[in-house]
């Protein structure tokens, strides 16, 4: 017999959320966030540190109540039906909150017991799961000996013992390897798969990419964009190729050469030699690009094509650069490396 | 890593039980769940008992000799107050696993589950109360090492143990109320302490409270550390009880009252970070 995901109330979208707000002191968190995620979809709220995306989440898991504006998750209030909400979602935050000196069973066993099964339903199900996440070896181990990947797996697992419809996912990628991270995409992407609805957090625009159904594109505490990661490309420009000249004397005749094919203004950044020039489906263009280039006998340093990074994608919707608590652009903190293919 | 979204198990769904029950049940599971943490982190509790050791030979050796205490030895007398404060001192610790808790998250994974709002905190409390319960016993085959030697009945002496654990249990919960408020581990340990010092040291527990001066008399003498250090005092020698036995019953009563629901109220108020 097989157990499906139980589906909250049909007619009504998995997670909503109207005009959501809520400041800690002196900092507006958020400043009336909408929000709307159908059932068996997955959501990416995308934005740098400090966007208000955590905060959002924790209204939603019920942990904090919201200043202004309401939600509603699987058609519970989030104030009002705070008790029943609850067994209809699984949380996963940033770092795995997992009790470091219980086993990996004993973790699973005791989230079971908290969510209402019966013991042996609860060890049944932890045993399971462990199975299922490839843990049945560390099963008997205490979390203190797992490595970071394995923590993040224990602590996705714990959030899956009752098979909630909706999952929340707070940067579940978050500080990983990469490795680590594929798998962790493998797993999303099969939950998925199975009809839970998933709201996920991330600073990756990559991860947003492969993963999502529908992006929201969140800075200080609003949505600024949203639509499927397609449209938020097509809505940024789409690729754009970068050109380096070798010699500044150089530049006049390549501005003259690539202004053809630019769709849109071309970024000239005189310093340091290069101009951006947006050019969606560039790859296609690319061979006359760099016959025209090298009739007009520009002598290049670099030439390639990329997609927007996070950064750029924050510059283009906000008109500023994305700051972190830190002080620093969210591209640093990111990695997020730009999708380069670059022509020697 | 096949269907992660099916069970084999024919249900997950909820068992209904009434509310009270779940009180008493997810309580128990979080008892559980401390009761193991003590025995995989034995230093812990090492440490937690070495430090009253520790005191009882200082003051019974060190600082005893200097002490006049009439109608007993000194090391009969200082046994109970050496009980008293190892409860409010195991306080801290119940402050600093919330805190830490808080820290790493768990709190959040917690209060996102459909249980009860206080088993965390009580399940808490209780599982202290035990580790208490265990190096006051430790402290008790001390004392007897050292030449203390309780004249007390059973009665008594069961009594005695009654009012501290109370003390301790409403204690932690002022402890728990403490490490919710500030969050992080080093604050929750400094917090959780500094408050304890003047408590226990103007008190009863060590010295008569008759070698104080008049003002630091009228605080000792009435704060709950003196009133509980009197009565197991009075309960474990046999002596009568004096009406520092009910208001000591008081006072713990008091400080539940007022902490129990502050501290289920800061924890639903709080989140990591």
């Amino acid at each position: 017999m097989s157990h499906e995901h139980t589906r909250p109330a049909s007619g009504k979208p998995a997670i909503l959320a109207e005009g959501l707000k809520k400041r800690f002191g002196e900092t507006q968190a958020l400043r009336g966030l909408d929000l709307v995620a159908q059932e068996g979809q997955i959501l990416a709220l995308l934005g740098p540190n400090g966007a208000g995306k955590t905060t959002a989440v924790r209204i939603f898991a019920t942990l904090l109540k919201p200043d202004a504006g309401r939600a509603e998750v699987g058609g519970f209030d989030v104030v009002k039906q705070a008790d029943q909400l609850r067994s209809q979602i699984g949380l996963t935050g940033q770092y795995a909150a997992v009790d470091e000196y219980l086993t990996g069973r004993e973790n699973l066993e005791m989230v079971g017991r908290l969510y209402h099964l019966s013991g042996s339903v609860a060890r049944r199900r932890a045993d399971e799961l462990l199975e299922r996440f490839g843990l049945s070896d560390a099963a008997n181990r205490t979390l203190k000996t797992y490595s970071g990947g394995m923590r993040r797996r224990l602590d996705l697992a714990a959030s899956l013992v009752i098979l909630p419809p909706i999952l929340f996912l707070d940067e579940p990628t978050t500080g990983l390897d990469v490795r680590s991270r594929l798998a962790m995409w493998e797993v999303i992407g099969e939950l998925v798969k199975g009809g839970a609805t998933v709201l996920l957090t991330t600073q990756y625009l990559e991860e947003a990419d492969q993963l999502a159904d529908q992006v929201a594109v969140i800075d200080q505490g609003l949505v600024i964009a949203r639509g499927t990661s397609d449209e938020l490309k097509a809505q940024m420009g789409g690729e754009r190729l970068e050109v380096t000249v070798a010699r500044g004397s150089d530049f006049q005749a390549a501005i003259r050469a690539l202004r053809p094919y630019s769709e849109g203004e071309l970024q000239i950044e005189r310093e340091q030699r290069r101009i951006i020039a947006p050019m969606p489906g560039g790859a296609r263009l690319l061979p006359n690009v760099v016959r025209d280039l090298d009739a007009a006998k520009v002598q290049l340093d670099d030439l390639g094509l990329r997609r927007p990074t996070l950064d750029e994608v924050f510059l283009t919707l906000t008109g500023h650069a994305a700051e972190t608590p830190e002080g620093q652009p969210a591209a640093l903190v990111s990695q997020d490396q730009p999708k380069e293919r670059t022509l020697a | 890593m096949s269907s992660l979204t099916q069970s084999s198990i024919g249900t997950l769904q909820p068992l209904h039980r009434s509310r009270f029950y779940w009180t008493i049940a997810d309580t128990l599971v979080l008892a559980k769940r401390q009761l193991i943490r003590v025995r995989r982190i034995p230093e812990e509790l090492v440490f937690g008992t070495i430090q009253p050791v520790m005191f009882v030979l200082l003051f019974r050796y060190v600082f005893g000799g200097a002490i006049a205490v009439s109608g007993t030895t000194y090391v009969n007398y200082l046994m109970a107050g050496i009980f008293v404060q190892t409860m409010a001192f195991g306080s801290v610790s119940t402050g600093i696993g919330l805190a830490d808790d808080l820290q790493r998250g768990l709190v959040d994974r917690f209060r996102s589950l459909p249980m009860s709002r206080s088993a965390v905190l009580t399940g808490r409390t209780i599982a202290d109360m035990a580790r208490n319960l265990f190096i006051v016993t430790i402290m008790l085959i001390v004392g007897l090492l050292v030449g203390f030697r309780p004249t007390g009945s059973v009665l008594g002496w069961l009594a005695g143990l009654g009012l501290l654990l109370l003390f301790s249990f409403a204690l932690s919960w002022v402890g728990a109320t403490i490490g919710l408020l500030v969050r992080s581990v080093e604050a929750a340990q400094s917090a959780g302490f500094i408050w304890l010092f003047p408590l226990t040291f103007a008190s009863s527990a060590f010295v008569p409270t008759s070698s104080m001066p008049t003002w630091l008399r009228d605080f000792s003498e009435h704060q709950p550390v003196t009133l509980v250090v009197n009565t197991v005092r009075a309960f474990v020698l046999g002596q009568p009880i004096t009406s520092d036995g009910w208001q000591a019953l008081v006072w713990c009563l008091a400080l539940l009252v007022i902490f129990v629901p502050l501290a289920v109220w800061a924890y639903g108020q709080r989140t990591a970070r």
